[in-house]
């Protein structure tokens, strides 16, 4: 058995296997172009660009947008505050109670989203909590915390620990310590995953569905655009916006944490 | 210099509540322990094991089928419901759809992770790194409609079994009992094909890590002893890739029980478990039946949980 050189059936196999994962997304952007309204046909009649002006001119589009993008700010926000005090917690020191609590962290991505999502929903039934804008980022930000501590934790891990003494004994106190030196070290580390929450929270649809009630995120949005479709081009070019949204934190975050031992984004 | 005539002291002055609260934090870690952990707990306490609480106390309550009200009593009658015929269709039809997502997930992995562990090097290691990793991470609704468009009956499948003469081979799988349908978009193969794309990369990841962790020289030493590449996968490469096969499975077949965006979408109208949670709670506002529901997709998974405990799946992640 030769080691060196790949057998011809397993690049074959490996290569259509990653096309599989690609080509349908490609097929997104060549539908934001087709002159055909109604139907999928394939291969479209005629290409146009109006779709792009159409979508700028959908009156409802643009809350779901502003919905979305306050709700993944939130969201984010609370989730790297929340997440980088866990991982600096967790990181280094051990404690009773440290596996429950990784696995409490891990959980609500773990599960499927739907339980998540069902059990805030029985949560509000039973506390009568109306929904708002509030019930949506509770949702979020609880799985957004995980991808945080995630990229964080394992630069905690990899900070020395001399460093840090070096500043006590330099006289720094804790907070400053923290201020000039933890933080300028931790720093790629919160931006990729404050990057790769926004981006989970920015396309969630399966917990946001059950905490939303009548308001409509841009992927809820969607999601009613591809059940009772008007337009369907519009919705093609709502789809690029998201896809942007989620591709490009993704790339960069993988930048920005290449070369660790952490690689953004395995904790999905 | 005057300045550095008056050397500092060995132990500073405090110089207020900053250096109070790090020499208390400094005496008694604990204290910081607690002080760092007190919100991501108290959020992740109360917000998410108070909802799975609340989850499990729905699914004790019934719904008085005249008024439509919650009544919150204690009941078993609500889980009693789920073992009806048409329920108990909804949830076998969910998990064999999981398991056949699962195996497939395999097979198709399989090749890629591989080939990424065994023989990518340097840029061609972060290809295929970025390529699994992006079709991960990007929307999973722009996935799914994606393959709307792929399958619908108008849409690109037909077109190329048309260009290549196959248009009899696409007929006669549409046509077979149970999985066809009058397309693809709305048939079990369809719903069977999309959770395939959707979940791929979460096997994928798991598995290569597994394999990466296979030496050389054992591949070598199987070699050496004779045996055929088929023989040294068979006995060498899979039991030693196992537990990140079923890293992955845990994934694959969790979030294949708890989806319900992609069978609404893509397949036949016969509804799967997240499905049914979701109407129940919605339109019909029959939470404690839907949180019922909710609770079979946990059970499942703890069962499987276990029985990967025990292969010893755990350390692979």
């Amino acid at each position: 058995m030769r080691s060196d050189r790949a057998p011809l059936m397993l690049k074959i196999a490996a290569a259509a296997g990653l096309l599989f994962l690609h080509v349908p997304i490609l097929l997104i952007f060549l539908y934001a172009f087709t002159t055909d309204e109604r139907t999928y046909q394939f291969p479209p009649p005629g290409l146009t660009g109006q779709w792009f002006e159409v979508a700028w001119n959908r009156a409802d589009i643009w809350p779901p947008l502003y919905l979305s993008l306050k709700v993944a700010s939130i969201s984010t926000l609370l989730a790297l505050t929340l997440g980088t005090l866990c991982a600096a917690a967790m990181a280094r020191s051990k404690f009773f109670g440290r596996d429950q609590i990784s696995l409490l962290v891990v959980l609500p991505i773990a599960l499927p989203g739907i339980i998540t999502g069902m059990s805030l929903r029985s949560a509000f039934s039973v506390f009568d909590i109306p929904f708002s804008t509030w019930t949506i980022v509770l949702g979020h930000a609880t799985f957004c915390i995980v991808i945080v501590f995630n990229n964080s934790v394992a630069r905690f891990r990899r900070l020395s620990g001399s460093i840090v003494e070096a500043s006590m004994d330099l006289g720094a106190n804790g907070f400053q310590t923290f201020r000039y030196v933890v933080l300028p070290n931790l720093g790629s580390a919160l931006l990729a995953g404050g990057m790769l929450a926004f981006a989970l929270s920015f396309d969630e649809v399966i917990v946001t569905t059950f905490t939303a009630g009548q308001q409509s995120t841009l992927p809820i949005w969607m999601l009613n655009e591809l059940v009772r479709p008007r337009q369907r081009p519009v919705t093609n070019v709502v789809a690029i916006v998201v896809f942007a949204a989620t591709f490009v934190p993704i790339l960069l975050a993988y930048y920005l944490t290449r070369g660790g031992s952490e690689t953004a984004g395995g904790g999905k | 210099m005057t300045g550095a005539q008056k050397s500092a002291p060995a132990i500073l002055p405090s110089r207020g509540s900053a250096d109070r609260l790090t020499t208390l934090f400094w005496r008694h870690p604990n204290v910081l322990l607690i002080t760092l952990l007190v919100l991501p707990l108290g959020w992740l306490g109360i917000i998410y094991l108070g909802s799975l609480a609340a989850l499990l106390i729905q699914s004790f309550y019934s719904i008085d089928h005249f008024s439509g009200m919650i009544v919150r009593e204690f009941t078993l009658r609500t889980y009693l419901e789920l073992f009806l015929p048409a329920n108990m269709d909804i949830i076998l039809r969910t998990v064999a759809m999981a398991a056949i997502v699962t195996l497939s997930s395999v097979v198709v992995a399989f090749p890629i992770a591989y080939f990424a562990a065994r023989y990518a090097r340097g840029k061609w290691k972060a290809l295929f790194y970025l390529g699994v990793m992006l079709p991960l991470w990007s929307s999973y609704l722009v996935k799914v409609y994606a393959w709307k468009l792929i399958l619908a009956r108008e849409g690109i499948v037909t077109w190329a079994s048309d260009m290549i003469g196959a248009s009899a081979v696409l007929n006669a799988v549409l046509a077979l009992p149970v999985i066809g349908g009058t397309s693809l978009s709305t048939s079990y193969i369809g719903t069977w094909m999309v959770f395939l794309y959707v979940w791929l990369p979460y096997m994928i990841l798991p598995m290569q890590a597994a394999l990466e962790r296979v030496p050389n020289s054992m591949l070598e030493a199987s070699a050496d002893l004779g045996a055929g590449s088929w023989r040294t996968f068979r006995s060498v490469i899979f039991p030693l890739a196992l537990p990140g096969i079923i890293a992955g499975s845990i994934f694959t077949f969790s979030l294949t029980l708890g989806d319900y965006i992609i069978p609404q979408i893509i397949g036949s109208s016969r509804l799967f478990i997240g499905q049914a949670v979701y109407s129940h709670q919605g339109t019909a506002g029959n939470i404690p039946l839907a949180a019922a529901f909710a609770v079979v997709p946990i059970v499942i998974m703890v069962i499987y949980l276990t029985i990967a405990r025990r292969k010893g799946a755990f350390d692979a992640l």
